[in-house]
C-alpha cells in the first residue's frame, strides 16, 4: 500500500476566503459567527449563521457560467482551484484522464430548490427555471470541477449528512492509497442558507439562538455554517519525487454505523469508528495527540463525544488536546469534515491547535483539554478528524504531520 | 387546567407517538412513554399547530412530563389571549 500525502489545500467559509485566512482566523479564535444576511431571518428562532459575508459569483466566475452553478457548488470550485494552485500540478493528458473528484454534500443546492418550489407553490406558477435540476444535484460540484479542469478520472459525491465530506476524502484516500488514482482532489461542499432548510433546522430544536459553544456547560446546539474544503491528493512517494510540499498525510480512515437512532449520537458507534481509523492507520491510541472533534454544540453531541474518546483512549484521554472549530466556522454540513480536515493538517503544519471559542464553563459532563478560547502552540505527530453524522454514520480520519 | 387543554394535550402526544390514548395521562412521565428528544420535537410541533401557539426553546428545555407539558401550553394560551386582548384594546387607527 502507498504512503498518502495531501499536496494542496483550498478553502472557502466564514473565516475567509482562502487557506491563509481560514487559519489565520483559526489561530486568533476568531469565530465567523454573526447574523445571517442571505436570508430574511426575521421569522426564525434563530438569527445567527456561519456565512461566507458578502458573496457573489464575481470575480470568481463570469456571469453566465455562474448561472449554471448554485452557490454550494461555486464555493466548491473556489476551494478546487485553491487547492489545484497549491499543490502546483502540473497537468499532463494521462493525469486529467486518471485524476479521480470524491465530494461530499448533504443538501446540494438548496437555495436553487427553494426558488423553484416558491415559483410553483407560493407564486402559483406553472413552470421552475430549466437549470433547477442540474443545479440542485448534490453532484454539481464534482462534475463543475471535473469540467473547471477536464479531469475525466473516476468522479463521485459521497451523502452522509454531517459526515459526508469526511466519508468522501477517505473514499479518496483509500483511492490513492490502494493505486486506483495517482492524484485526486477530494472535500466537500454546502450552502444551506434558504429560508425551507433553516425552517426545518428550527423545527429540530437543535439551532443555538446565540453562537456555538461546544464542550461548554451552558452549550444551546449548534450554529449553521457555509463553505468549501478541498485536498489534493497524492502517493507520497510521488509527490516528494516531483518536489511537492507535503503539508500533511493521511494514515487512516475509520466508518461506523450506530444502528440506533435516526438523530441521537451514539458513544459506542463513535468510539468503534475511532478505533477503526487507529486501526486502518496501524497506529496506537496512545499516538493521538490532537483530535479536531465532531463538536456540534448540542448538549447531546458533545457529552457522547466525550464519553467516546474516554472509552477509546481510556487514560490517554486526559493527555490529548481536543477542540471544536466549528465554535468558529459554524456546522458547515456536508463542508464540515474538509474544512476541519484542513484545520486539523493546519494544526500539524503549523504547531498551532485551534481552540473551541466561544467555551464559557468547564461540563465535568465534557471534561477534556478543549482548548478554550485560545490557541495553543504544540508540535503534534498524529491528529484525528472525528464526523459523526445524523443518521448514526460515522467517518474518522487519521493524518499525521508532513 | 382546562379538561378540554389536558384532552387535547394527550391526544396530540399518543397521535404524534402512535400509542394508544389510554396509555397517557396526565402524570405520565416522559421516559415512561418511551419519549425521547425526537419524540418531544415532534409532539411540540404538533401542540404548536392544535394550539396555534409558538413554543420558544426555552421554554421545553426543563420539561419531562406530560403535566409540565400542559401547564407550559397554557401559559402560552394565556399570553396569547392576553396579546389578543391587547391589541383588541388598542383604539383604531
Amino acid at each position: 500500500m502507498r504512503r498518502v500525502a495531501i499536496t494542496g489545500m483550498g478553502a472557502i467559509c466564514a473565516l475567509g476566503r482562502n487557506t491563509c485566512e481560514f487559519a489565520q482566523a483559526l489561530r486568533a479564535g476568531k469565530p465567523g459567527i454573526g447574523r445571517i444576511e442571505s436570508t430574511d431571518v426575521s421569522e426564525l428562532r434563530f438569527q445567527n449563521g456561519a456565512e461566507v459575508r458578502g458573496y457573489t459569483h464575481q470575480p470568481y466566475f463570469d456571469d453566465r457560467r455562474a448561472d449554471f452553478i448554485d452557490r454550494f457548488a461555486q464555493f466548491a470550485v473556489i476551494a478546487a482551484r485553491e487547492a489545484v494552485a497549491s499543490a502546483g500540478v502540473e497537468w499532463t493528458r494521462e493525469i486529467r484522464q486518471t485524476a479521480a473528484i470524491v465530494t461530499g454534500s448533504c443538501v446540494g443546492g438548496q437555495s436553487t430548490e427553494d426558488i423553484g418550489f416558491q415559483e410553483v407553490y407560493k407564486r402559483g406558477q406553472n413552470r421552475v427555471h430549466p437549470l433547477t435540476i442540474p443545479k440542485t444535484m448534490a453532484n454539481a460540484g464534482a462534475s463543475h470541477i471535473s469540467m473547471e479542469f477536464g479531469i475525466t478520472g473516476p468522479s463521485f459525491t459521497v451523502s452522509t449528512a454531517c459526515s459526508s465530506a469526511g466519508h468522501a476524502i477517505g473514499q479518496a484516500f483509500w483511492m490513492v492509497r490502494n493505486g486506483v488514482t495517482d492524484l485526486a482532489l477530494t472535500g466537500g461542499s454546502e450552502a444551506p442558507f434558504s429560508f425551507g432548510i433553516l425552517k426545518a433546522w428550527e423545527a429540530m430544536r437543535v439551532v443555538s439562538p446565540d453562537t456555538c459553544r461546544p464542550f461548554s456547560k451552558d452549550r444551546r446546539g449548534m450554529v449553521l455554517g457555509e463553505g468549501a474544503a478541498m485536498l489534493v491528493l497524492e502517493p507520497l512517494e510521488a509527490a516528494r519525487a516531483r518536489g511537492a510540499e507535503i503539508y500533511a498525510e493521511i494514515v487512516g480512515f475509520g466508518m461506523s454505523a450506530d444502528a440506533c437512532h435516526i438523530t441521537q449520537p451514539s458513544a459506542e458507534g463513535a468510539a468503534r469508528s475511532m478505533r477503526a481509523a487507529l486501526r486502518d492507520a496501524a497506529i496506537g491510541p496512545e499516538a493521538i495527540g490532537y483530535i479536531n472533534a465532531h463538536g456540534t454544540g448540542t448538549p447531546a453531541n458533545d457529552s457522547t463525544e466525550t464519553a467516546a474518546i474516554h472509552d477509546v483512549f481510556n487514560a490517554h484521554a486526559g493527555r490529548l488536546a481536543v477542540s471544536s472549530t466549528k465554535s468558529m466556522h459554524g456546522h458547515a454540513l456536508g463542508a464540515a469534515a474538509a474544512l476541519e480536515c484542513v484545520a486539523t493538517v493546519l494544526a500539524l503544519r503549523d504547531g498551532v491547535l485551534p481552540p473551541t471559542a466561544n467555551y464559557n464553563e468547564p461540563d465535568p459532563q465534557c471534561d477534556l483539554d478543549v482548548i478554550p478560547n485560545e490557541a495553543r502552540h504544540a508540535q503534534v505527530e498524529w491528529a484525528l478528524s472525528n464526523s459523526f453524522a445524523f443518521g448514526g454514520l460515522n467517518a474518522v480520519l487519521a493524518l499525521r504531520k508532513g | 387546567m382546562s379538561d378540554d387543554l389536558i384532552q387535547r394535550v394527550l391526544k396530540a402526544i399518543a397521535t404524534s407517538k402512535r400509542i394508544p390514548l389510554e396509555t397517557v395521562a396526565i402524570d405520565s412521565q416522559f421516559q415512561e412513554l418511551g419519549i425521547d428528544s425526537m419524540d418531544a420535537v415532534e409532539i411540540l410541533f404538533a401542540l404548536e399547530n392544535e394550539f396555534d401557539i409558538n413554543i420558544p426553546d426555552e421554554e421545553v428545555r426543563s420539561v419531562r412530563d406530560v403535566r409540565g407539558m400542559c401547564e407550559g401550553v397554557e401559559k402560552l394560551l394565556a399570553a396569547k389571549a392576553a396579546a389578543a386582548a391587547a391589541a383588541n384594546a388598542q383604539p383604531a387607527q
